[in-house]
């Protein structure tokens, strides 16, 4: 995409000039519970379709709903973790609005009292912290999954038939809504992004989900508006749906800030409504107009009673919070003494936990950074996996470490070790015994080869006898030359200087 | 077995059965039989039933009299005794409509919570009674499948929306029929045919399985023709239900020793307060003389009469023509063509039939019938934004107002007493095409409704001015059924003493049409 280039994109750059964003940013995440929101179906995903449904979840007359007490737990949970407030009394209300794959034709959803309010959450951008302010997490049910057969957009306008698949209506969601993000200037798409990751980091170590945004178990609206530099009120905001990857939520708002920062400048208005993000060509189409925004006719829902949370199990639950991740990260980072910028590498590459079972199965910290941090994480991008799916684990990583750090192994055979056990030929130590590349540390065979490489180089020898101790690097590399780079290098050095009786230290 | 033998078993109050099935003297499969033959005789004129589940009904009839013969103790106190239920309780496998098109041919894959207690306890489902669409009226002339008829007088309304189970009991045709009341749909029917009905505290009988229609007021409830019928029902179909998160987590209240006890002890020493509000104006002179009569039985009876205002009471009717319009506009959305039920090939009528939105409309425009449309537009407007404050926020508002008059009025009384119903049973089609004068039919029991507290009818006589039947209702404080039933068994023992007989006992035979005469003898008897 070439921003400059498009006559309905502004250069980025002057976007910034000229407006302020705004973001907003609505995180929809399904629930990991075993069963939906309101009945004893199974949430799993990819079964047949309308195989996971029961009276209650396909709306048959007379079936009722009943609340699943895990998925409030889970609930409580996720407000706990985003410094939320947790109502002692929140309803569920009837969202009222017609379409074919929502059963009862109302979403069953929480409205003015949601169960969590109030909250923050802390992201890190390059380094600097920014608090995204949150307005509340209330829990819902998904709808069931429409798919559109014929018609060219893969869309209920212009399709032939439609088919239903009701597998996923009722299962449990949780939103989290931030208040309006103001004030981040040019990093909006980066803070949009941090946010979202920090969010998928918590929620994972919460347990409560399994946060895949590929398989739409975390789902992101962005709402995006720009205000002129020197306006008071808010501009009209878009929401951008079908954002389904981290990389996306980022582009996504920053093309929506060239796209409507154009618009605007061209003297245009931006027009409220919903727009798709297109994972393809990177933009956002218009999708369903809110012009003609539908009254949902909100009102509690009569057939459940509000949902009371025990103060005691609320204080239970907090107390039972796992360490949440950013506390974990700073905990690690102090306990292996890196730096800030070596941390927060680890973390964009997602190495952390990798690191922490490295060192625990006895690895030295810096040693497993290293290991995990480049070399494996080319290896990774050779290979366009990420770190936790190479073929290697952190036991098999430390007893590499170790082996180095014994004087077993150099680093060059090192390396040979991890490919080998990437290749799939087995444990470290075996591989080290098959092809025989243990260091040659056995003094009588190594001093035949220096009396070698001595006489080869009569010259350096000299030179060295005379003081420049410095040559003695020449020596070195013919005598691991010859014994192929399994000697241990500064024991040749040792030998070396020693037959030459210069005093090397 | 001869026919009048048969006659006899279907006149036979449902304990009686209970206990003649228990000791052998009848098989419940005699007993079943008896009221199928006498559903085919009267269906003809009564129509309250919709479905008739003969072959069902004999199978759970012989295995009630097989569990007998292999020496089990009985299921219950009413096993085999054989019960209609009301045409918007699902029971799997037999068809279920609510008494609409939109329902038609639709058999549900599941038991409501209500129908696996009954057939945990041994009873026999005959079928599925007539009602208003969606239990929408109080005459079933809003059935989408004929009116049922009166049995005091076939040209009469039985009341509505459960006039097919209120029917059904006058027309000895079951000893038992389930109703469910959501402004009066148990008690107004009951009132206007002479039988007992009975609507327990909000919460008390589990909706799951019901079909619903304004969730904070529908009520399921047992009918009966004697209090005592409708007190062992009550217990059978009552308590805790986890899948309805609206039931009181606590155990049924023991109605049935309350009867006992009301059989024995009168209401010697109870408070019972006449609300105010609910006679005089709009009230027929034979309802409110027949309720006096009924005033002057209980203070015989030992009660200390005590008057009471409830204020609000006249906002009710406002109130609830609010709620449940708003309730029943997002209950009734999921009929909508795509799962089950009706669904309209507009194509077939010369109309596009491209969208999802085009079948759903076609289909609820010709599914649904003329009441139940206007109070989802009712509903649907109540609800919009802009209104929802000044409709549905202000009718929550009368519905606290009201509950507190109820507080206040609960101080004073045990028990309230009112008439059930402002009329006795008015003709087919009077007031068809006027649904306010409709509406107007519930404004005695629409107050308890909104409150949530329990209510039921027992036949209090024969109105002078019209011959027939008049209800009165009994109200008590939430989970306060005990004293309810206490209430109606001594009222019932007092008019039986007093009369010789129950009023369903004095159902004319089925065409030949009560009249003032028979009210005019039972004047002079007292």
């Amino acid at each position: 995409m070439s921003t400059a280039l498009d006559p309905e994109l502004m250069d980025y750059d002057e976007v910034i000039e000229k407006f302020d964003p705004v973001l907003g940013l609505e995180v929809h995440v399904e629930l990991g519970t075993e069963t939906k929101m309101f009945c004893a179906c199974p949430t799993a995903f990819g079964a047949a379709p309308n195989t996971h449904v029961c009276p209650v979840c396909l709306a048959l007359p007379g079936a009722l709903p009943a609340v699943n007490e895990r998925a409030v737990e889970y609930a409580i949970r996720i407000g706990l973790a985003l410094n939320c407030s947790i109502a002692p009394l929140s309803r569920f209300a009837r969202k009222n609005y017609f379409y074919p794959d929502m059963p009862k034709n109302f979403q069953t959803s929480q409205y003015d009292e949601p169960i969590a309010f109030d909250g923050y959450l802390d992201v890190d951008v390059d380094g600097e912290t920014v608090r995204v302010e949150i307005e509340r997490a209330h829990m819902e049910e998904d709808t069931g999954k429409s798919t559109h057969i014929g018609g060219s957009t893969g869309r209920i306008h212009g399709a032939e038939y439609s088919l239903l698949d009701y597998n996923r209506a009722g299962v449990p969601l949780v939103e989290i809504v931030t208040k309006p993000i103001t004030g981040t200037g040019k990093s909006a798409p980066e803070v949009a992004r941090a946010y979202v990751t920090a969010l998928r980091d918590l929620l994972l170590s919460l347990g409560v989900s399994d946060v895949r945004m590929d398989q739409g178990s975390l789902r992101c609206d962005a709402n995006v508006s720009l205000m002129r530099k020197d306006a008071t009120e808010l501009g009209t905001r878009t929401e951008t749906k079908n954002v389904n990857s981290l990389r996306s939520v980022e582009r996504a708002v920053r093309y929506e800030m060239t796209r409507q920062g154009a618009l605007l400048e061209a003297g245009g208005t931006v027009t409220q409504e919903t727009r798709h993000f297109d994972e393809a060509t990177g933009t956002t189409n218009a999708g369903r107009s809110k012009e003609t925004a539908e009254d949902y006719r909100y009102f509690p829902e009569p057939d459940l009673v509000p949902v009371a949370p025990d103060a005691g199990w609320v204080e239970e639950l907090r107390a039972e919070l796992p360490e949440l991740p950013w506390v974990r990260r700073g905990r690690l980072q102090s306990e292996w003494g890196f730096t800030d910028l070596e941390m927060r590498d680890l973390v964009a590459a997602d190495g952390v936990s990798l690191v922490e079972q490295t060192v625990a199965a006895g690895a030295k910290p810096a040693e497993a950074r290293s290991w995990w941090g480049s070399y494996l994480g080319q290896a990774a991008n050779a290979r366009g996996v990420s770190l936790a799916e190479l073929p290697i684990t952190p036991e098999q990583v430390a007893r590499v470490s170790t082996l180095v750090s014994e004087g077993s192994l150099n680093t060059k055979l090192a390396r040979q070790v991890v490919d080998a056990v990437l290749a799939g030929e087995g444990e470290p130590d075996a591989i080290v015994e098959v092809k025989g590349l243990a260091v040659v540390s056995d003094d009588s065979a190594l001093q035949a080869a220096v009396d070698e490489a001595i006489a080869a180089q009569p010259a350096v020898a000299d030179k060295i006898r005379g003081g420049k101790v410095q040559a003695v690097g020449a020596l070195v590399g013919g005598v691991m030359k010859a014994t192929k780079g399994q000697a241990d290098a500064a024991r040749v050095r040792e030998l070396i200087l020693a037959t030459l009786g210069v005093d090397g230290s | 077995m001869t026919s009048s033998a048969a006659t006899d078993l279907t006149r036979r109050t449902a304990a009686e059965l209970a206990a003649d099935i228990a000791s052998g003297e009848v098989s419940a499969v005699e007993v079943t039989q008896a009221h199928l033959d006498r559903i085919a005789e009267a269906e003809p004129q009564v129509h309250a039933f919709l479905h008739v589940s003969g072959e069902l009904a004999r199978q759970q009839a012989e295995q009630v009299d097989r569990a007998r013969a292999a020496g089990e103790q009985p299921a219950s106190s009413l096993a085999g005794v054989p019960l209609g239920l009301k045409d918007i309780v699902v029971q799997q496998g037999v068809p279920a409509t609510a008494g609409s098109k939109m329902l038609e041919g639709w058999i549900p894959p599941y038991n409501a919570t209500v129908t696996d207690r009954l057939r945990a306890a041994g009873i026999v489902i005959l079928g599925k009674t007539n009602l208003d669409e969606f239990a929408m009226g109080s005459s079933t002339e809003n059935s989408a499948y004929g009116p049922t008829h009166n049995p005091w007088d076939l040209d009469r309304i039985p009341g509505g929306s459960g006039g097919g189970s209120a029917a059904a009991l006058a027309a000895f045709e079951a000893p038992l029929t389930i109703g469910t009341d959501t402004g009066g749909s148990i008690r107004q029917p009951a009132a206007v045919t002479g039988t007992v009905g009975a609507k327990p505290t909000y919460g008390g009988v589990s909706r799951y399985g019901v079909i619903s229609l304004a969730s904070s007021l529908d009520q399921v409830g047992p009918c009966a023709r004697t209090v005592l019928d409708a007190a062992m029902l009550h217990e059978v179909i009552g308590g805790h239900d986890p899948r309805d998160s609206t039931s009181i987590p606590q155990p049924v209240p023991s109605v049935v020793d309350a009867v006992r006890r009301g059989q024995r002890d009168g209401v010697a020493g109870m408070r019972i307060g006449v609300v105010r509000q609910l006679s005089g104006d709009g009230y027929q002179a034979g309802v409110l003389s027949s309720f006096r009569r009924a005033v002057d039985t209980l203070a015989a009876a030992g009660a200390e009469i005590v008057e009471v205002d409830c204020p609000h009471f006249e906002y009710g009717l406002a109130a609830y023509y609010l709620i449940l319009p708003s309730e029943c506009s997002s209950n009734l959305a999921r009929y909508d063509a795509m799962r089950y039920g009706l669904r309209v090939d507009t194509s077939a009528i010369g109309e596009p039939m491209e969208t999802a939105e085009q079948v759903m409309s076609a289909t609820r425009g010709a599914g649904f019938g003329a009441e139940t449309k206007r109070r989802i537009m009712l509903g649907t407007y109540a609800l919009s934004a802009g209104y929802y404050d000044a409709y549905y926020g202000s009718a929550l508002k009368v519905r606290t107002l009201i509950r507190r008059d109820f507080d206040a009025a609960f101080d004073a009384a045990d028990v309230l007493i009112s008439p059930a119903s402002p009329v006795t049973a008015f003709a087919l089609g009077e007031k068809a095409d006027d649904p306010m004068a409709m509406y107007l039919n519930d404004l005695a029991t629409i107050p308890g409704s909104l409150a949530g507290i329990p209510a039921m009818s027992v036949p209090s006589g024969l109105a002078q001015d019209t011959g027939l039947p008049v209800g009165l209702q009994i109200m008590a404080p939430a989970l306060g059924e005990e004293k309810m039933y206490r209430v109606a068994a001594a009222f019932e023992s007092a008019y039986i003493a007093e009369h010789g007989s129950s009023v369903p006992q004095q159902v004319p035979p089925l065409g030949t049409p009560a009249g003032p005469e028979s009210a005019a003898t039972q004047e002079r008897a007292s």
